[in-house]
């Protein structure tokens, strides 16, 4: 007997800890795949003993392993073992490696719930917590329902340690098995007039977040919750008493207009950041379900702008984004008062942090109007010209086109500059974008009537530079451009000037190596064009030159017979 | 919360821990594309990002990226104060901590992280608090470790 207890010690010796393991693979790092396989295989020979010491130390490495990204599921099992060793020490490693790896598929996970059960009655706290701990991450339905009642009772114990631990594992719960929340209400709530702040803040945030999901039920504990406001000094508390009156004042409207005073006052006093932040936008949030236009809420509004305006000037990134984003709230019902921080934004796009320009750009979008349009637009192109990183460009590109489109062109004035801006826009390379630069165009020259013929000019000379453009068949984006051009050319062709010359444009060879779609635009609207040029021909009288388009026609139409594309065919 | 991961400079994945029940295989997506994102991220950049319909928080210290996912409608700048509080914590308790003591005990990051927070949400806002549990908890460990240590001397000496 003690010879094979010696034996056995001694050939636990030569086990690997964690230790040992980390550092293994840290000098293995060639063929570490192999190493760890070979590691694997001897935490298996350990898993089968029965010492439980033993099986703990191959547990605990084989969490280590999951964080590299190797399976262990196949170790559930062994894991539930662990979990029932009754030494702390090993019930630890066991509850960890549970928590990382268990979840709803885990199939022997109903073999946790007694364990879990017992763990949570016993005597050391330290092993109820950690029973509590390793729960909330893995908590299925059948769990939850199992041992909520447990919880509940838990929620009353005389250590807060473990009332703390009770009260926020009942939140996740309540997740999973909803019916559990009408019989812990009660407790739940004399939760929040626990005399530890601990315990209390707990039921803060669950209640807190339940509310968030479900408002209406809620509604009555603000009274309660407003001299907790009042009373507490914790910000964290705070936060998260403000979040729920944020998540509250939709329902209650006369609980808004009671919020405004101390959350102002808030506001004034405080130096944490967190809570400020916190409380401007639930100010926000608050004013926003008022809008019903109380002119005494200006202030607030004001004070608000003010602050962020602040926060936005903070040389800190976070702080400006958060500014920018705070602001893009107000923006939405309060376009006025953000007006006089024009200048403010459009020194955010200057900005190194493309997140923050980004943010800058959504707030313009909503900033404009008809006399500053160009200004701001001018200010975009330089950008445009600047940037790097096509995503960034492609983006600028969108809210160009969204801004100066806005509500059917309300804003501008001079549409021969903005289809000079398009043609300008264009002549950038790889962007994803072509498509809709193309459809405005059209849009454009459809609608507004008088601007054709500069229109029309615009596009022929892009049809001419057309070689520049097609020279790299994957730009199809610019493509789609052309087709536009060949549209509008072809349509309104009584503008245009140099019918000649736009005709033998698209009649280049190059041509062909544009995508077949627009190819088959192109000779559509060929044949508008020749027939206006005939026309325009015959009334002159000059046959010869009229012959000469012809034979120019039917010398250059074959080519695009024999494009691949039926369309192009078939015209 | 919904998850928090710890990740070297390199890449490698130092800690994680979830808060919303995933399978492996999305765990492992998520986890890749977002250490892929950080990582891509400038030094002067901001510490906010939105990824697909989450707000996501880092920060770096030293070598490790501290980074955590939260819902729409979290606070972000209290966030930075939950990861900065976790990051003093470490370091009380490891004595100024480097990513060293995280790799070779990481166990114990855990159990610390586990005592700061408990279902995404903060569980105790003292900082003395959390570390006495710690503290409290490691001493019961030290107890069973040595009566089990006499225990096996005893066996084998008999």
């Amino acid at each position: 007997m003690a010879l094979k207890m010696v034996k056995g010690s001694i050939d636990r010796m030569f086990d690997k800890n964690l230790q040992d393991l980390v550092r293994g693979i840290r000098n293995h790092k060639e063929d570490e795949a192999k190493y760890i396989s070979h590691c694997i295989d001897e935490i298996k020979q350990e898993l089968k003993q029965d010492n439980i010491a033993v099986k703990a130390n191959a547990v605990c490495k084989l969490t280590y392993l999951q964080m590299l990204g190797y399976d262990i599921s196949w170790a559930a099992f062994n894991i539930i073992e662990v979990m029932s060793a009754s030494k702390f020490t090993f019930k630890r490693i066991g509850y960890l490696a549970a928590s990382q790896c268990f979840h709803e598929g885990t199939d022997v996970i109903m073999l946790t719930t007694n364990q879990i059960r017992k763990d949570l009655s016993s005597p050391n706290q330290y092993d109820t917590g950690v029973a509590l701990t390793g729960l909330s991450c893995f908590v299925t339905p059948d769990l939850a329902r199992d041992l909520a009642n447990d919880i509940m009772t838990l929620m009353s114990h005389t250590k807060p340690y473990i009332r703390k631990k009770a009260v926020l594992i009942m939140y996740k719960v309540f997740l999973k098995y909803p019916e559990s929340l009408r019989p812990a209400f009660p407790r739940l709530k004399e939760k929040l007039e626990d005399p530890d702040p601990g315990v209390q803040s707990a039921a803060v945030n669950v209640i807190c977040e339940l509310a968030r999901r479900n408002p209406k039920n809620y509604l009555s504990l603000a009274p309660l919750f407003f001299k907790l406001m009042t009373s507490s000094t914790n910000n964290w508390v705070l936060i998260k008493i403000i979040k729920l009156f944020g998540a509250l004042t939709p329902l209650e409207p006369r609980l808004g207009k009671k919020l405004i005073e101390p959350l102002t006052n808030l506001i004034h006093s405080t130096s944490a950041m967190s809570l400020l932040y916190e409380c401007v936008n639930t100010v926000i949030a608050v004013l926003i379900s008022l809008s019903s236009g109380m002119p005494n809420h200006s202030a607030s509004i004001q004070l608000c702008v003010q602050k962020l305006r602040i926060l936005i000037e903070d040389s800190d990134q976070n702080l400006k984004y958060l500014g920018l984003l705070a602001m893009s709230k107000i923006l939405k019902t309060h376009p006025k008062s953000v007006q006089s921080h024009k200048d403010l934004i459009l020194q955010c796009l200057d900005d190194k942090d493309e997140s923050i320009r980004l943010r800058a750009l959504d707030l313009l979008y909503g900033m404009v109007s008809k006399k500053n349009l160009m200004e701001i637009v001018k200010k975009l192109m330089i950008h445009v010209d600047k940037a790097e990183g096509t995503t960034y460009r492609d983006e600028l590109l969108t809210k160009i086109i969204d801004i100066c489109s806005q509500s059917n062109y309300q804003y501008i004035t001079n549409f021969e500059w903005y289809i000079s801006i398009l043609v300008e826009l264009t002549r950038l390379e790889g962007t994803r974008h072509g498509h809709l630069i193309a459809a405005q165009m059209l849009d454009v020259a459809i609608r507004v009537k008088a601007i054709r013929k500069f229109a029309v000019s615009q596009m022929a000379m892009l049809l001419d530079n057309a070689h520049l453009i097609a020279s790299n068949t994957q730009r199809n984006g610019i493509c789609e451009v052309l087709y536009a051009a060949a549209w509008i050319c072809g349509e309104f062709s009584e503008h245009l000037e140099e019918s000649n010359q736009t005709l033998e444009a698209m009649l280049r060879p190059k041509v062909t190596t544009l995508p077949g779609h627009i190819q088959a635009v192109y000779v559509q609207n060929m044949v508008k064009l020749y027939a206006s040029i005939l026309q325009q021909k015959e009334q002159v009288g000059e046959k010869e030159a009229a012959q000469e388009i012809t034979q120019l026609m039917i010398d250059r139409l074959p080519q695009f017979v024999q494009s691949a594309d039926l369309e192009v065919q078939e015209r | 919360m919904q998850f928090m991961l710890l990740f070297s400079r390199q890449g490698k994945l130092r800690l994680q821990k979830w808060y919303v029940p995933l399978s492996d295989k999305e765990k492992k997506k998520i986890t890749r594309e977002l250490v892929q994102t950080v990582l891509a991220r400038k030094p002067k950049m901001c510490s906010f990002l939105e990824w697909r319909d989450l707000k996501i928080v880092y920060k770096r210290y030293a070598s490790l990226y501290f980074c955590c996912a939260i819902e729409d409608q979290d606070n972000e700048l209290i966030t930075l104060e939950i990861i900065h509080r976790y990051v003093e914590l470490l370091d009380k308790y490891f004595g100024s901590v480097c990513e060293l003591d995280i790799i070779f005990n990481f166990e114990k990051a855990y159990f610390i992280l586990d005592e700061f927070l408990l279902g995404g949400e903060v569980q105790e806002t003292s900082k003395k608090n959390v570390l006495k549990a710690i503290e409290q908890a490691d001493l019961l460990q030290e107890v069973g470790i040595e009566i089990s240590t006499v225990f096996q001397k005893i066996c084998s000496n008999s």
